[in-house]
């Protein structure tokens, strides 16, 4: 029984059952096969149950909100009050959060139901969800794959239909990815869409919230939810949120689609470009116009991203001191041993990797040639996004250069690993919004397809990827699990 | 660009991470490889450019000085390492 977020929608509203039982039907899914999955790194089973019943009261009550009685999982970067937020490292092991993140608050208000919190590459860092203090997470297509990253455990319970929807976060692709390589359907919206606050920083000008679910009509409803200005996010854009429901439906013949030539070059897997070739027909199919576009400078958002966001998070992540909060190191002798010990427990290999990096490319006589250059560039290939959309409506590419590796195929090379992300880091940097969506399959692993849409065009995006799902049926595959 | 082991152990200073030196060789690599990937920024001229700090451009809202948030220190104080009549305690710093 795989339910979409709208079929659980009618099932509570038809009294067909009600929220405890689908919410206790997903904890025993969790219970059965967590422990080979491992995508949740706390399952909040009795606040689970609690929530449910108190939407349950609310539904036979008939004051049901959007998200009353659905359950939802939610990443382990987002603070929920009284409940352990590790963002999968050791530093962050024995937090407690003291508050919720208003993507949190906002799903409570909606009286979504919270399952548990899901495993994630430590710090949002890294591409395959192998970097977790709390252990890999397998794909459950092919347990011996990775899920990809770093919502690695979102995208695998949604998958896997241990949860109907997940929440995540993209910084270079952190949703996206995951997505295309569980086969599922997720949203990074526009930079400032959805608030940041309390969700735990890595790269502030890149990170972004949004919604892993079974098909973009589900992403809409949980974006739905998700977006709107905070003003406790200094970063938050005061715009209106439209209703990303509304234009699901719209007929999109006529439709412009470019086709940057540079993501169909050298690199890319040739089963993973047939794929894509044959949804690029499907929108053909459905009136779409195909026009090719250049992005010349998105060669460079590898080099770009790193450093911006590595010198963003050396930053963001000075905060872990062992002082106020999270893993303190025993006996220190004095302030300087305090920090130096605490955050080389805290941290794993990568995240250390990332904030040497990041204080390299910030420390004095280097900001110029690294930071600054870094941000000059990334105006170059915003401005190339921009020349694309004078022409086309949305741009639509790969996810992923191939379909998901082994586990430990790239842990051992960073760089391999970073060149992963060589297809979604440009629009982070760009700010714009993108989605991922199951396009068919390579060597029986999912390939995601990428579409892309201008500043806050995310019910365009919702619409295109939409009215693909209506014509194909690669979101409804699931895997069989053992 | 190609790092040293003294290189990576100041950097860690400055991190304030505490690096073993059976791990500095590997980290070594690791970050020269990572800054060689760096390097291929300086292909592209980028002289006039202004820097994007921002996607949108936005600026930082400014807002009346005013108190919104409540006072929480009990609830932040008990999940911290280690507190003392409501301080934070730390290593002795001044002799």
């Amino acid at each position: 029984m795989t339910k979409t977020i709208k079929q659980i929608q009618q099932g509570l509203a038809q009294k067909k059952f009600s929220s405890v039982e689908i919410t206790q039907h997903y904890l025993d899914l969790i219970e059965s096969h967590n422990p080979s999955i491992n995508c949740f790194i706390t399952v909040t089973d009795e606040l689970a149950l609690q929530q449910a019943k108190t939407a349950d009261a609310l539904i036979a009550r008939g004051e049901s909100r959007a998200l009353t009685g659905i359950p939802v999982a939610h990443k382990d970067i987002y603070c929920t009050d009284g409940i352990r937020t590790s963002c999968a490292s050791k530093m962050l092991d024995n937090f407690i959060a003291p508050y919720d993140a208003t993507v949190i608050a906002k799903f409570k208000q909606d009286g979504a139901v919270m399952l548990g919190k899901t495993n994630m590459d430590e710090f949002a860092m890294g591409s395959s969800n192998e970097n977790s203090f709390y252990g890999a997470v397998a794909n459950p297509w092919n347990f011996e794959r990775v899920p990809g990253g770093s919502s690695g455990g979102s995208a695998a319970a949604v998958a896997a239909s241990l949860a109907p929807a997940a929440t995540g976060t993209d910084t270079g692709g952190s949703i996206r990815q995951p997505a295309a390589l569980c086969g599922i359907s997720g949203i990074k919206p526009t930079y400032g869409r959805v608030s940041r606050y309390g969700m735990i920083a890595f790269g502030s000008s890149l990170d972004q919230g949004g919604p892993l679910a079974r098909s973009a009509e589900d992403c809409a409803i949980l974006l739905q939810t998700m977006a709107g200005f905070d003003p406790r996010d200094s970063t938050s854009i005061e715009q209106l949120v439209p209703d990303y429901s509304e234009h699901l439906n719209e007929d999109i013949s006529g439709l412009k689609i470019g086709l940057p030539e540079e993501y169909f070059a050298e690199g890319l897997d040739a089963d993973v470009a047939r794929v894509i070739e044959i949804a690029i027909d499907e929108y053909r199919r459905l009136g779409a116009e195909i026009v090719d576009i250049q992005l010349p400078n998105s060669k460079l958002s590898i080099p770009v991203y790193y450093v911006v966001s590595s010198s963003e998070c050396s930053s963001n992540l000075s905060r872990f001191d062992g002082v106020r909060f999270g893993h303190r190191c025993n006996n220190p002798v004095d302030l300087e041993d305090l920090y130096k010990r605490s955050r080389d427990e805290g941290f794993g290999d990568e995240v250390k990797r990332r904030i040497m990096i990041g204080t390299y490319a910030l420390s004095a006589g280097y900001y110029d040639a690294y930071y600054l250059k870094a941000q000059q560039l990334r105006r170059l290939i915003k401005q190339d996004y921009d020349r694309a959309f004078e022409k086309v409506d949305v741009i639509l590419c790969p996810v992923t250069p191939e379909v998901a590796f082994k586990q430990g195929a790239k842990t051992d090379d960073p760089v391999s690993m970073y060149l992963q992300d060589i297809y979604t880091l440009a629009l982070n940097l760009a700010g714009l919004p993108g989605m991922s969506i199951p396009a068919g399959f390579s060597q029986g692993l999912p390939v995601g397809m990428q579409l892309i849409g201008n500043y806050f065009d995310e019910p365009r995006l919702l619409n295109v990827a939409h009215q693909y799902q209506q014509v194909t049926d690669w979101h409804l595959q699931t895997p069989e699990l053992k | 660009m190609t790092l040293k082991n003294e290189d990576v152990r100041s950097i860690a200073q400055l991190a304030r991470l505490q690096i073993s030196d059976s791990a500095v060789v590997q980290l070594t690599t690791d970050l020269s490889n990572i800054l060689a990937l760096a390097e291929q920024m300086k292909a592209v001229d980028t002289t006039g450019v202004k820097p994007m700090a921002h996607p949108l451009d936005a600026v930082q809202r400014l807002r009346d000085d005013e108190v919104t948030e409540t006072n929480q220190r009990e609830k932040f104080q008990r999940i911290a390492p280690d507190v003392k009549n409501g301080l934070y305690r730390v290593p002795k710093v001044i002799e």
